[in-house]
């Protein structure tokens, strides 16, 4: 059985930070599981740019962005396995995997860096009325006919969910000379970033209509039209609005999944909030040894984010397999508090904190000149005011490591108005 | 004449109202900080964009590509156009340049293809 100190399931954004962040801290037996037939992961199909402001001070391309932590692999000798997927992870951290090279093969690793990424949300979740035509996409798979198979899909678009994928899709259809109709939302408020509303839609005179829904499908064979009616504050659809829209696509940008079948069948504890694992201060999940970071964590908004994140996922597993599980100190339990939805990490021993700690999360709606607040056991840990917090924008808050000596218990992370 | 934006400088997003005379801006309203009145004159003076896309090889597969600096926004589809009609044939690198100069900007390769 091959044995390897470090196998990274997954060779996207995270994968690649985590194994250089690894390779680093002079771990020297890594190896880079990859289903694809290339580094990059999703970043491959992103063309547009926007990707490494805070990584880069630049603003890149995805594939660029993918490129430069492609190279960075290369230069530090890392080795990766493409076109390889891989099929089980046990408690035990035997890692299965079936290749065309190898077949199907089992390999003994030190530790396990899950970085899956995340899926889209399909539209047998969303529970649109209708038949089921030819036409209906979600937005990625539009993005990867476009950009990477050369194939533009459709002639006249709707697009339901204004998601930021959603987004780039209205103009990446657009500049291909099709005709998007209307980018409908659900929510009174866009799930996607600012900028891409201006440059996506407002640039393109694409209509966004915010607190309306596709409540039909037209169309047996083929795509005919949608109908779009509004909602109510409940999300239900206001009778007498429906308006008809001929198309003969629709695309769904209705939120990502974090994709975690194989930490689901190795017994790794999820959290429902976020779907992905519950992780300690480093990014540990609930099996000794298995680490989790990016998208298959928690849904990210930003790429440089999901790096920074997956660099100390990797640097942790290193630590791990040189020096073993370091003796639990003190926990903090985190807890969301009002208007947050969920924190990463859940759970934080300072012990293993080297000088500063991550908690990152969402908010639940939209708050203005409001506080980030964290107390426990009735002292103030942490306070932020921000003009605007909104849950399109993933919270990122670092507390160094003397801020949080001799606390234990609860720690209630909250937004508080002012 | 007035004109409505969006600032797009952070989450706030506000809502600018922006008075211009000829092609000048006289008035900025309902910016939030200094950042907002610099965006609308430059959303009103000259606005500009970088356009990624991706051009069909010779050999059939799609190369994406980026106007290396930012070009005028209202020559967006014409930047697009050109940009489709280029030959390329693969492979193609990061970096490599496949039209000179359009409306000011080099036309680059965004990824290893091929």
């Amino acid at each position: 059985m091959r044995e390897f100190d470090l196998v990274i399931v997954g060779g996207g954004p995270a994968g690649m930070a985590a194994a250089i962040a690894a390779r680093e801290k002079g771990l020297e037996n890594v190896v880079i599981f990859e289903r694809d037939h290339s580094l990059g992961g999703i970043l491959n199909q992103c063309i547009h740019n926007g990707f490494g402001l805070h990584t880069f001070k630049e603003e890149l391309t995805g594939p660029e962005y993918a490129y430069r932590y492609a190279v960075k692999v290369d230069e530090l000798g890392i080795p990766y396995e493409t076109g390889t997927m891989v099929l089980d992870i046990n408690d035990k951290r035997e890692v299965t995997i079936i290749s065309p090279g190898r077949g199907v093969e089992t390999v003994k690793a030190g530790a396990v860096v899950l970085a899956m990424g995340c899926r889209e949300r399909p539209r047998g979740a969303l529970n649109i009325p209708g038949f089921r035509p030819k036409g209906v996409y979600t937005a990625g798979t539009a993005q990867k006919l476009v950009n990477i198979e050369g194939v533009v899909p459709g002639r006249s678009v709707v697009i339901l969910g204004s998601g930021d994928i959603g987004l780039i899709m209205a103009r990446r259809m657009t500049l291909e000379g099709a005709k998007v109709k209307a980018v409908v939302e659900l929510m009174p408020y866009s799930s996607g970033l600012k900028r891409n509303i201006v440059q996506c839609l407002e640039d393109y005179d694409i209509p966004l209509m915010l607190s309306h829904t596709v409540v039909d499908i037209r169309g047996k064979d083929k795509l005919e039209g949608v109908y779009v009616a509004a909602v109510d504050s409940k999300n239900v659809p206001i009778e007498g609005t429906e308006e008809y829209f001929e198309c003969d696509t629709l695309l769904l940008s209705c939120g990502l999944l974090p994709e975690n079948e194989l930490s689901r069948s190795c017994g790794v504890v999820i959290d429902p909030r976020t779907g992905g694992a519950v992780v300690n201060e480093s990014l540990e999940t609930s099996i000794e040894g298995v680490f989790a970071c990016g998208n298959v964590l928690h849904v990210h908004d930003l790429v440089d984010f999901v790096s920074e994140e997956s660099a100390r996922a990797g640097a942790a597993a290193a630590d791990f397999v040189k020096n073993g599980r370091r003796t639990g100190g003190e926990q903090i339990k985190l807890i969301p508090g009002n208007g947050v939805r969920y924190t990463v990490p859940g759970t934080v021993d300072v012990t293993n904190v080297e000088q500063e700690v991550h908690i990152r999360f969402r908010v639940t709606g939209v708050f203005r000149n409001s506080s980030i607040v964290m107390t426990c056991g009735g002292s103030e840990v942490f306070r932020r005011r921000s003009r605007i917090l909104v849950p399109s924008e993933m919270q990122d808050v670092v507390i160094k490591k003397e801020k949080l000596e001799g606390l234990s218990g609860e720690m209630t992370v909250e937004i508080r108005g002012e | 004449m007035i004109k409505e934006l969006t600032c797009i400088c952070c989450p706030m997003g506000c809502a600018l109202t922006v008075e211009v005379e000829g092609d000048k801006v006289v008035k900025v309203e309902g910016n939030t900080c200094k950042r907002g009145a610099d965006y609308a004159v430059s959303e009103i003076t000259a606005p500009t964009r970088v356009v990624t896309t991706t051009v069909i090889s010779v050999q059939g597969r799609p190369v994406p590509v980026k106007t290396a600096v930012p070009i005028p926004k209202d020559k967006i589809f014409e930047v697009t156009e050109k940009i489709k009609s280029a030959e390329v044939s693969l492979p193609v690198n990061v970096g490599d340049v496949i039209i000179e100069d359009l409306y000011g900007s080099p036309i680059v390769v965004c990824a290893k293809v091929g």
